[in-house]
């Protein structure tokens, strides 16, 4: 009898058996995301470890700072709050499997905006709740334009929207760079004037002198606005129709254009709340920490919202969580030399999370295995 | 010749209903051993998540004879071939051809021994050449391609076994046809003497298949072993020297063709009596549903689809369209749901003439469709069985004022019609890309139906399914007639058209070649338009 | 005077890119055979750092060229292992790679920011062609790694349209069923030709900071890697569209950098904000027109890109 070993052709050599788990049992469900983290930290410690750090040492500083005390958590939480917003404002394109990965030039259009109506296009004595409003309005729908070049191009003549959407993030930065040089700038830095204070978000450290232990916080009520948006977008999902026809076409196309659904106007749409909060993210930095305009104000937000909101699965719930962890580690990153860590980190979470994932669907049998 | 006297043991505890006629015969072919098998699987099981496709199954074929596997779908047997040719590998089992044990790792050591295997979906790449696709991973052509030297092979071997094609033609261009003979071509140039052909007819037109038999049957002469995978009785009493029946996994008999009646083979398939009529009440025309009138439209490459079709639909009656695939069935059913422009014409429904013809729109107006493929367009494979049962009626109130969703509605609703269609699932929440295709099938159905269309496209409703779903399929089908819908029925199996629609009209290249009441259509002529012919000898697509 | 502009122009964007083209065939290859990369952004600023830091550490800058194509292609090579043989979405594990090359490079490369003076990739005027008028100076006077790039593309036309693997590779990306019951690995041919990819993008990655550039910068290819993806879309998967296409773009990108003594831009600096917007502008033009020409030509992309192949799933 020919001795039997099922393999895929290409481990059939090492005698390894891969096979899919039907059912993933309960405890690796629960225990996968910790699996997945450890993993990640784990893989960071051997790449910080080859560039030359101590990961102990790394990793400790960098909890210590973002977690460690109350001013770090406002810190953190001054991170999250584009995270969150833009997080979500991905999520929303990529539940319909629209990869708009163009989130940070979107951010950028929607600090502009802002930038344009808290110096320049209102009178100087606008009302601060009147002013807010309108930058906030206006960023959403700075963003939510800068995303509809990509979402009308994909909806209208099928034009991949990771290109294009990334192409105008550069795009975007030019044209903030030129702005903050030129006709906006600040005595030719990159940057413009301070914003007046009517034009700058409430932050709790405003209070202070109603409430002594908020000296310092300078978190801002953009926080709010996130998790307002977050449990929003949540109901949405859940409670209505129009949550459910992006579940459809984010599953498959053609069953919802089969049941009537209007394919091209929801990616339009979709694309246009994409960039909208994108902008928005964009707005409450300028207005909430930065105060400015300037250049390179951001830190990336648009790019570790993607990894965010991957990592959270597009739960707008689970989102707030996740964009803590990553804001946790653009603060602590921020007192790490060299700068990249934050992101080269950032990059082995998503590897790892995107692999292990999927590997820990498998069962992996060594040796040669008898039909059992 | 093997270890066990006779593989009739396994099969006594399955001898139910009807089957007694059967067993003489079994004995009969079953005590006849010849020394010359080409190809002997023994004791073959294979698993696959969740279900046991092959259960210690024991196959012989004698050289040069044309061997039919005959069985219902989900019987096994293209997983039996899969083996033997190679693709997939046994949990247990031997193999032996022309007597030696052998050990196929992958389709190249199948073929190396001679075994080659043309799959139901031809695996051919559409935008390369015929020689292309022949000489796709033969190595001894070398680093360089000879485009000349390829062409002439291809010539030579096509006018060997009179399979004719043109070696230079891309494949998209070919017709169905055209492309079995080259995937034959592909396997004849590795030196094949066991071909098998996994349900070669479904995709031909009648004549077409009689042209395969004809070239088979020479080959047999040629002392080539066929093995002839199907699931219609009638051409395998009429191509097979012996039939191999399966079911559910395992063998349930092994005889000689001329020795069996159809109906024996029927029972030994399904393992109980078959219906071959469905009670049909005779049809009750009402007022036209569904008018058509000089539709014309494109088909994806944008070349015309649907010349000048004009057809009538009335309440009460299943119009079928009969038809080689990719003549346009898909472009008619899609433009019929919106889901395709017109270029010209016009298309009525229940009297109104629809001036903008979209998806939701044709919803609205109560055209229901139950499209061919049922994982790509028919459902949402990752949502659950609710979520799909709701995809037609989520904008109706009743499923939640304005733009909220109901979900305590959608609940009610979908257990509702898994209980009334009898849907076999877990749960509503199960996501329907866990459900077998008969049920997933029903789930559509009874999303479809549950909305009391106006009109009803069904697209081969029943492909892919076994006997027991494709019964309760047409079943339904008739009950919808009863209650006075307009039904149209596309499908590529005649028999299908023939047992339950009451109109056949034939459908080629876009253009409605003849219509009939089915009462006074002939299989003949109905084949021969179908292959575009008036002349008997007209070969199609050529 | 406007002819001398000219030359110099195209001469630029031929050697300008250069880069690029390596990365777009790489990425034709890859895609060709099923995988989409969008990693290729990380892959070159990776080989981009190694190949400048290799250069100044050991004096040699071929060996930091040969550095930068292993370490692209290791890459590739993870981006492989997380796509072929765990199945995961080709997007996410692409812009996963990115991420990490973005990051690491600029871990790697923050002591190489002060380093001026490594090494480069020598300039080889071929003799004779080199004094042609006109066709000299764009041809025939540069980097040898420029002249790389200009060999390179038809010879990969012609591995894909006319020898053997070029036949099963285009096959692999359309039927892979198809391939595999001929007995062509499917996976191991698409592990190969996604690693080439990456061998691609670090050679690319190398040509900037070896020879174009040549420097290294945190993120340095501002986008490239990006624009490779879509030029490979506007190529239709054609090498020879691809050299077109990078060759354009190059000369699009030095458009800025040639133009800003003319005496026009003198008088309005500010327009090099706008100028500078371009080659991105030009990326989403070309998008345009490949839509449209798609339709017309019928040509897409390969059938089965961004699919996993798994042989033993349970048929019908």
């Amino acid at each position: 009898m020919a001795s039997q070993t099922t393999t895929l052709p290409q481990q059939r050599r090492m005698g390894v058996r891969i096979e899919r788990r039907l059912e993933q049992p309960l405890w690796l469900r629960i225990a996968t995301p910790f699996i997945l983290i450890a993993a990640a930290l784990l893989i960071g410690a051997l790449l910080l470890g080859l560039v030359g750090a101590n990961p102990w040492v790394v990793y400790n500083k960098m909890a210590s700072i973002a977690f460690g005390s109350a001013h770090g958590w406002s810190d953190t939480t001054i991170k999250a709050t584009p995270l969150i917003l833009a997080g979500l404002g991905v999520s929303i394109a990529f539940r319909m499997r629209l990869w708009n990965i163009g989130a940070e030039g979107q951010l950028f259009i929607g600090a502009w905006v802002a930038t344009g109506f808290a110096l320049f296009w209102l009178p100087r004595d606008t009302p601060q709740a009147l002013l807010l409003t309108v930058m906030a309005v206006g960023g959403f729908i700075g963003g939510a334009l800068w995303a509809f070049v990509p979402g009308v191009l994909k909806a209208r003549l099928n034009i991949n929207e990771i290109i294009t959407s990334l192409m105008l993030t550069y795009v975007a930065i030019l044209w903030n760079n030129y702005w903050v040089y030129g006709p906006w700038s600040d005595r030719g830095f990159g940057l413009t004037p301070q914003f007046p204070r009517n034009a700058w978000l409430p932050r709790f450290t405003d209070y202070s002198s109603d409430f002594p232990f908020l000296r310092g916080i300078t978190a801002h009520a953009g926080i709010f606005l996130a998790l307002a948006v977050a449990v929003l977008l949540w109901f949405v999902w859940k409670r209505t129709k129009w949550g459910y026809e992006v579940k459809v076409i984010g599953d498959n196309p053609r069953a919802g254009q089969y049941a009537g659904m209007r394919l091209a106007r929801k990616i339009i749409i979709v694309m246009l709340l994409s960039g909208g909060l994108a902008g928005l993210a964009g707005m409450a930095e300028v207005s909430g920490v930065v105060h400015r305009l300037q250049e390179r104000f951001s830190p990336g937000y648009g790019f570790t919202a993607i990894i965010v909101a991957w990592l959270a699965k597009l739960n707008p719930l689970a989102i707030v969580p996740v964009a803590y962890l990553f804001g946790g580690l653009l603060v602590g990153s921020d007192a790490i030399q060299p700068a990249g860590i934050a992101k080269m980190l950032q990059g082995v979470v998503l590897f790892v999370v995107v692999g292990g994932e999927l590997l820990l669907q498998y069962r992996i049998k060594v040796g040669r295995s008898a039909s059992s | 010749m093997l270890g066990k006297p006779c593989s009739l043991t396994p099969l006594l505890p399955q001898c139910t209903v009807g089957f007694d006629l059967a067993i003489p015969t079994l004995l009969l072919t079953q005590i006849m051993t010849t020394s010359s098998y080409a190809v002997e699987m023994r004791g073959i099981t294979k698993r696959f998540p969740g279900v046991l496709a092959n259960d210690r199954i024991d196959f012989q074929v004698r050289k040069g004879e044309i061997h039919a596997l005959l069985g219902e779908n989900g019987a096994g047997k293209s997983t039996l071939m899969n083996i033997l040719s190679g693709l997939y590998r046994p949990d247990e089992g031997e193999i032996a051809i022309h007597g030696q044990v052998v050990e196929f790792h992958s389709p190249r050591d199948a073929i190396r021994h001679g075994v080659g295997m043309v799959h139901q979906h031809f695996m051919l790449t559409p935008s390369q050449s015929v020689a292309e696709n022949v000489f796709l991973g033969a190595r001894e052509i070398g680093f360089v391609l000879n485009p000349q030297r390829m062409a002439a092979e291809v010539r030579r071997i096509a006018e060997q076994y009179r399979l004719p094609v043109d070696p230079n033609a891309k494949i998209w261009q070919l017709s169905v046809g055209e492309q079995q003979r080259v995937e034959i071509i592909k396997i004849l140039y590795r030196g094949a003497e066991i071909l098998i052909l996994d349900e070669p007819t479904a995709v031909l037109t009648p004549q077409e298949a009689e042209n395969l038999f004809v070239t088979l049957r020479s080959m047999a002469a040629d002392n080539k072993t066929i093995i002839f995978i199907s699931h219609k009785l009638e051409e395998v009493l009429s191509i097979a020297d012996r039939i191999t029946v399966l079911r559910s996994g395992r063998v349930a008999a092994t005889l000689s063709a001329q020795s069996v009646t159809k109906t024996e083979l029927a029972n030994l398939m399904v393992g109980r009596q078959v219906l071959f009529q469905l009670e049909k009440p005779p049809v009750q025309r009402g007022e036209v549903r569904l008018r058509l009138d000089r539709v014309c439209a494109l088909d994806d490459k944008l070349l015309p689809a649907l010349r000048e079709v004009s057809l009538t639909v009335h309440s009460g009656e299943i119009v079928g369209v009969a038809g080689v695939a990719g003549n346009g069935q898909r472009e008619l059913a899609e433009v019929i749901c919106g889901l395709r422009p017109l270029t010209s014409g016009t298309i009525e429904v229940a009297g109104e003439r629809m001036a903008h013809l979209t998806a939701r729109r044709m919803i609205d107006v109560g055209v229901a469709y139950v499209p061919e493929d049922r994982n790509t367009t028919g459902s949402a494979p990752n949502l659950s069985v609710a979520e799909n049962l709701i995809l037609k009626s989520y904008r109706k109130t009743e499923m939640g004022a304005g733009p909220f969703l109901d979900l305590a509605a959608v609940e009610r609703t979908a257990t509702s019609l898994v209980k009334t269609f009898n849907i076999l699932t877990p749960s509503i929440k199960t996501p329907v890309r866990k459900l077998s295709g008969g049920n997933l099938q029903k789930v559509i159905l009874a999303r479809e139906i549950s909305g009391q269309p106006q009109v009803l496209i069904a697209a081969s409703p029943t492909r892919g399914l076994d006997i027991g779903a494709t019964e309760s399929v047409r079943s339904l089908l008739l009950q919808e007639r009863s209650q006075g819908a307009a039904i149209l029925l596309i499908s590529e199996d005649l028999d299908e058209i023939f047992a339950i629609s009451d109109r056949i009209v034939v459908l080629y290249e876009g253009r409605i070649m003849g219509e009939f009441e089915t009462a006074d259509a002939e299989l003949t002529e109905v084949g021969l338009l179908m292959a575009g012919g008036r002349a008997p000898s007209a070969s199609p697509g050529t | 005077m406007e002819l001398a502009f000219l030359v110099t122009l195209l001469a630029a964007g031929i050697r300008s890119g250069t880069a690029i083209l390596f990365a777009t065939i790489g990425e034709i290859f890859a895609e060709r055979s099923g995988v989409l990369n969008l990693g290729i952004e990380g892959m070159m600023l990776m080989g981009a750092v190694s190949a400048y830091g290799v250069a100044f550490a050991t004096g040699n800058p071929w060996l930091g060229l040969g550095v930068a194509m292993a370490v692209g292609g290791l890459m590739a090579l993870l981006h492989g292992m997380v796509t072929i043989s765990l199945r995961a979405d080709q997007v996410v594990s692409g812009l996963a790679l990115t991420f990490l090359g973005s990051g690491l490079s600029a871990v790697l490369g923050a002591p190489l920011v002060e380093v001026r003076n490594a090494p480069r990739l020598p300039v080889f005027p071929i003799p004779v062609l080199a004094d042609l008028p006109i066709l000299g100076p764009i041809f025939f006077n540069h980097n040898v790694i420029v002249y790389l790039g200009l060999v390179m593309a038809p010879l990969a036309w012609w591995y894909i349209h006319r020898t053997r693997p070029g036949m099963e590779l285009r096959a692999i990306g359309e039927y892979p069923a198809a391939a595999d019951v001929l007995g062509i690995n499917v996976n191991r041919q698409r592990y190969a030709y996604v690693v080439f990819g990456g061998v691609m993008a670090g050679l690319g990655g190398a040509a900037l900071s070896l020879a174009i550039t040549p420097l290294w910068i945190e993120d340095m290819t501002a986008g490239q890697g990006w624009i490779a993806v879509g030029l490979v879309i506007f190529a239709s998967w054609d090498p020879l569209r691809a050299a077109l296409g990078s060759y354009l773009f190059g000369a699009i990108r030095r458009l800025p950098l040639d133009s800003q003594n003319l005496p026009f831009f003198l008088a309005y600096p500010q327009l090099g904000y706008f100028m500078n917007m371009l080659p991105y502008l030009f990326v989403i033009l070309l998008m345009l027109i490949s839509a449209r020409s798609e339709m017309r030509r019928r040509i897409g992309a390969p059938a089965a890109l961004g699919q996993p192949y798994v042989r033993e799933e349970r048929g019908v």
